[in-house]
């Protein structure tokens, strides 16, 4: 286990590495001079000295990446030249809407996937589990930016329920019941989405593993049907379900900034679509290499879970 | 005489099921679709930028079907027309996956070795990168926007993935009895490759490809409803919900039917590929 870690860890500082790298080049795709696209044409000379020195444009491409890298590896993402703030304050200000968006609606994919995940997997083509299977296929052909829309036009402006509609957000802070009023929608339309990926995944690996010979014998000693469900396939079938959890993480993060643009949440989705639309180079790119750095992590904190769940893999 | 009647029962492949008519309904759907977009600048539909100030934010009526929004502007001839882009970079985006993907995952899993090793890490080091985030950060920087850069950008993004599928079900086939008794009898690499292995891993690239393009799709229309796909007055289904979420509660029909003719193709193209998947019996690739 501790050797599966370590190449495990391994690869996540190569990937960090190559993440790092592709952030650092985005300013480079920028076309014609960085100065001139990040400050405008009006800019003074000192505003664009200023800038020169704080990515080292005059010095040779990885000499510039060095001196970047240094930076991020010490928190100085650097200022943005819109609103003259430090880009990781805006970062610190913006992620906790993010990741309290994200929480939420994983509690509801959880707490609607797994029980009937199980439900389904106990008479698998019997009714309920060709309704759910049925229901949950439709779902996932409706992308996150329409079930949104639909829920906003149908919640919010056909029943006129008070803080659901678009810029309606309270922080936590200030009224926590306001602010969860305002995240409901958009927590709903994330879990729809994970609830469809979770759903399949563990539906399909408890039918697998209920026909495997050991359940059989558990049956056959006479034990209750629960105990068999959540004692012993519960376990085994949740392996895929914590890997597709992972590997949704970006999916949630993308559909994080769809719902939050739609609904002026000022989170860390809206933040960069407002940066982008204002040409904000730097604070773009302080927030890709954030969000992208933080789902390799999520990912590799899911590997170790995996692990905790079934040892065998880590033994392959 | 007794021989021959075991043989041939042997030999009968085992008896499907019927594909269903389900299946033939979302083909159909598709195929109007694809035809729609294809051939709009023939069908006898209106401009889809031309604008009419005599019929603004109409809802449905016989002259304009699907109403018109607040510049007068045809809704179904938007539609129509917007499908050409979500069409168009799902099948490009996808022909750039497969170009890449499919030739380097059937290679590597036939060949083996060091090469094998090789690529496939670096692939599924590149599946662990968030590639809608590296989409839409490539997008952003990468001024100005047009189709081609989109289409190339969600296309490389997609080679990994396309890999896997590809390299796993290789692998699968490889190991068959059919093609080790092929390389007995000398046939070549190449005959091994395009006579053998192709023909069989064919029906789950199809299945694959087919729902790579619908979430190509549903990722393009996600782009365009952040504004980073191409430009309005272009229309495509993504940036028409974009631009009409801002008279929802007035005109909701502008936000209705592009979602419904995204949704619909959606839905077709992922049962489809849901269907053959389950026509070939091929197992779901295990991750």
């Amino acid at each position: 286990m501790l050797k599966y870690l370590t190449r495990r860890f391994i690869t996540l500082i190569i990937i960090v590495f190559v993440i790092s790298v592709g952030s650092f080049y985005l300013i480079h795709l920028l076309p014609g001079n960085p100065e001139t696209v990040i400050l405008g044409i009006g800019a003074t000379p000192l505003a664009r000295a200023q800038l020169a020195a704080q990515l080292g444009l005059n010095k040779p491409i990885w000499m510039q990446y060095f001196i970047w890298a240094n930076h991020m590896i010490h928190g100085h993402f650097g200022e943005s030249f819109i609103s003259q703030t430090s880009v990781s304050s805006v970062i610190l200000r913006t992620l906790p809407i993010d990741l309290e968006l994200i929480v939420l609606s994983q509690i509801i994919a959880y707490a609607a996937a797994i029980p009937a995940a199980m439900r389904a997997a106990r008479k698998p083509n019997g009714w309920l589990d060709r309704i759910f299977s049925a229901g949950s296929f439709v779902l996932l052909s409706i992308p996150p930016f329409i079930i949104i829309v639909l829920l906003v036009l149908l919640v919010a402006i056909k029943f006129n329920i008070p803080h659901t509609g678009p810029s309606s957000y309270v922080s936590f802070s200030a009224d926590w019941i306001t602010n969860l009023e305002s995240l409901a929608l958009p927590a709903f339309t994330l879990a729809i989405t994970s609830f469809t990926v979770y759903f399949r995944t563990l539906r399909s690996d408890m039918i697998a593993t209920l026909q495997e010979e050991y359940i059989t014998m558990a049956r056959s000693k006479g034990l209750s049907r629960r105990r068999i469900f959540w004692r012993h396939a519960f376990r085994p079938s949740s392996v895929a379900l914590l890997g597709a959890s992972g590997i949704n993480i970006g999916g949630l993060l993308a559909g994080g900034f769809v719902v939050q643009y739609l609904l002026a949440i000022p989170g860390m989705g809206y933040t960069l679509i407002a940066a982008i639309n204002q040409s904000d180079f730097l604070l773009v790119q302080g927030i890709v290499f954030v969000v992208s750095v933080g789902v390799v992590l999520i990912n590799f904190f899911f590997d170790f879970i995996i692990n905790i769940v079934d040892p065998r893999i880590s033994r392959e | 005489m007794s021989n021959e009647t075991a043989v041939s029962q042997v030999d009968k492949p085992e008896k499907r099921d019927p594909l269903g008519p389900l299946f033939w309904v979302c083909v159909g759907w598709a195929t109007l679709t694809i035809l729609a977009s294809l051939l709009a600048n023939w069908l006898p539909i209106e401009s889809p930028i031309t604008q009419d100030y005599t019929a603004l934010n109409q809802g449905p009526t016989l002259h304009h079907l699907l109403g018109t929004d607040d510049l007068g502007r045809d809704i179904l001839a938007r539609i129509i027309f917007g499908g050409r882009i979500s069409i168009g970079v799902g099948f490009g985006a996808m022909a750039i996956g497969f170009g890449i993907g499919a030739p380097l995952g059937m290679l590597t899993a036939y060949r083996r070795g060091r090469l094998d090793t090789i690529v496939t890490s670096v692939m599924y080091m590149l599946l662990a990168f968030p590639a809608i985030i590296a989409t839409i950060a490539i997008l952003s920087f990468w001024v100005p926007r047009a189709l081609p850069k989109i289409i190339v950008v969600i296309g490389l993004a997609s080679v990994p993935l396309v890999y896997r599928v590809i390299r796993t079900a290789t692998l699968n086939v490889a190991a068959k009895d059919y093609v080790v008794a092929a390389k007995v009898q000398g046939a070549s690499d190449r005959r091994i490759l395009l006579k053998e292995l192709l023909p069989n891993i064919f029906p789950i690239a199809i299945s694959f490809l087919l729902i790579g393009i619908a979430t190509v799709i549903s990722l393009e229309g996600a782009l365009a409803f952040l504004g980073l796909s191409v430009n309005p007055p272009t229309p495509s289904w993504g940036n028409m919900i974009n631009e009409a979420r801002t008279v929802l509660s007035t005109d909701p029909w502008l936000v209705i039917f592009p979602s419904l003719a995204l949704c619909l193709f959606l839905l077709c193209l992922n049962f489809i590929g849901d269907r053959l998947r389950s026509y070939f019996d091929v197992t779901e690739v295990k991750l």
